[in-house]
């Protein structure tokens, strides 16, 4: 009787997990994954969506054809998990039973958890990177801030990289001198990296992006056009984007299996959920305090994939996750760095160069072939 | 050696864990929390020894204890409005 | 009226862009000429296909509505 393995979410790392669980364990599992809308998105190309560097239709793909032959695809929204019963309800009525569930459902944005967020920019989503470039594309000169409103927040060298790029899109666009750019950083410096953060901030420096520290969003005023920090400071501008709060998907709150803040209680080493066993979590989804990323997505997928497959053959586990992230930062004007770390590893980013620019590019171009597969390690 | 540890509303182990970092992970659970909740932050990294008391006095938090073990530090801040 | 379509896209339940952008990707896969069915739930879907049809020249020829899906038909240009 095959096992039956279930995965809520078809980002990278339910894409990812199923793949390598069905490569690893063939006809030993039934392998289903549960997507709410059958598309899997780039979310790494809203930035360049959004800076007008990218056609928005090489974001998205059929979920269908980043599976395995033999993995089970079902369109529909996961609405409730009951470990005690092992089942997942369906919102058109349908359930699911498991032997093994993985949590890969990412986040979700909350606009509405900002006092008087009205219609403030974001490029955080498929609309917004698109609502922003029209707006961009408008814009005659101003004053740009680019804050963080919540904490966690996906893919921390995103509002970085926006605003060198945003720099250089001002000078291309030839309205630079009627321009100023701020990131408006939750911390005392421009990044979360320390070493990393020495590397952007002359960049930051010589193109003339300013930083204001400690600022972490608590308020707009849309009519006002300000925009204030749990600090207790306002600063105005003439255009904000922000990269809105973060919360876990809708079927963990639902559930009871997530914290305050919808995550799950995720043990850091083996992925499972801190009381159910029989429950994995991947990616975005979990509550370690690491960065919510692809990459960790990337990493985590086959440490879980691994972990099943051993349960399912009544094996000892070998595989733990080591806390390894891989990501690119852009530093504007073609070059980009790379932050490399583990838990026991911390990054040493090196210098800003073309070469990791391109990789990055390369990588963007080459991943739908590549990674959703496990074709790249 | 052992301490009686400070018993707290909420504990985050970032030990390791160099982005986003201990300090973000500390704000992100005082936004999270009630007043008067008390975190704490297991944090391995140098710099959060003056990134988080310096964040505390801005944001006008109560650091309530540093406690220095071998390879990591405890830092516990309660959440103060 | 019937007429008689190369594809039926369903994007129900999926919201904006994503309606837009399974049509933009299915059309490259029609001939100039062929119509195309899409069916959604999205209110804002509406205005959308009418302004995507403008801008891109895929011309909408027909909308219409039943029970909260909207159905519209469309047809490459070429």
């Amino acid at each position: 009787m095959p096992a039956r393995v279930v995965i809520l979410g078809g980002g990278v790392g339910g894409t990812l997990a199923a793949n390598l669980l069905k490569k690893e364990l063939g006809g030993e599992a039934n392998v289903t994954v549960v997507d709410s809308t059958g598309m899997h998105i780039y979310q790494p190309g809203f930035l360049y969506v959004a800076l007008d560097q990218a056609n928005a239709l090489w974001l998205a793909r059929d979920e269908r054809t980043l599976l395995r032959k033999g993995v089970e695809l079902v369109v529909e929204q996961a609405t409730r998990i009951d470990p005690s019963r092992q089942t997942v309800e369906l919102a058109q009525g349908g359930t699911l039973a498991y032997d093994y569930l993985v949590l890969a459902t990412g986040s979700r944005l909350d606009r509405g958890a900002v006092a008087g967020y009205g219609d403030t920019h974001d490029f955080y989503s498929f609309e917004g990177a698109l609502r922003l470039r029209e707006e961009l594309r408008r814009f005659k000169g101003g004053r740009i801030l680019v804050g963080v409103a919540g904490i966690p927040y996906k893919c921390p060298p995103a509002p970085v990289e926006f605003v060198l790029m945003l720099e250089e899109y001002l000078r291309k666009r030839g309205i630079r001198e009627k321009s100023s750019v701020t990131l408006l950083s939750p911390l005392n410096r421009a990044f979360t990296i320390e070493s990393a953060s020495k590397l952007v901030q002359p960049i930051f420096d010589k193109q003339g992006v300013g930083l204001t520290t400690f600022f972490n969003v608590e308020s707009v005023d849309t009519a006002k056009h300000t925009v204030s920090s749990l600090e207790g400071e306002t600063a105005e501008y003439d255009l904000l984007v922000l990269v809105p709060p973060h919360r876990g998907a809708a079927v963990i709150e639902a559930s009871g299996l997530g914290d305050a803040g919808g995550w799950v209680p995720t043990d850091r080493d083996t992925l499972q959920h801190k009381s159910f066993e029989r429950i994995l979590a991947i990616g975005d989804a979990t509550d370690l305090p690491i960065s919510k990323s692809g990459s960790t997505a990337h990493f985590e997928a086959p440490v879980v994939a691994s972990r099943i497959a051993s349960f399912v053959r009544g094996t000892a586990p070998k595989t733990a996750y080591g806390g390894r992230v891989m990501c690119f930062l852009e530093t504007g004007g073609g070059r980009a760095t790379s932050l490399r770390f583990d838990y026991t590893h911390p990054p040493v980013p090196p210098k800003p160069s073309r070469l990791w620019h391109w990789a990055k590019w390369i990588f963007n171009r080459a991943y739908w072939v590549t990674i959703p597969q496990g074709r790249v390690g | 050696m052992t301490l009686t540890e400070t018993e707290v509303t909420r504990t985050i182990d970032a030990r390791g864990m160099a982005c986003p970092g201990p300090l973000l992970a500390l704000i992100g659970a005082i936004r999270q929390g009630q007043t008067g909740d008390t975190i704490a932050v297991l944090s391995s990294d140098a710099g959060s020894k003056s990134d988080i008391p310096a964040w505390c006095a801005k944001a006008k938090h109560e650091i309530v204890e540093v406690v220095e073990v071998s390879g990591h530090a405890r830092f516990v801040v309660r959440k103060t409005h | 009226m019937t007429v008689t379509v190369a594809r039926v896209l369903d994007c129900k339940r999926l919201s904006c862009p994503l309606p837009i952008v399974k049509t933009a990707q299915a059309l490259r896969t029609l001939a100039a000429g062929d119509l195309i069915e899409v069916l959604a739930t999205d209110p804002g879907s509406v205005k959308d296909f009418a302004a995507w049809s403008k801008v891109t020249g895929n011309e909408l020829v027909g909308t219409s509505q039943a029970d909260g899906v909207f159905r519209f038909v469309l047809k490459k240009k070429g």
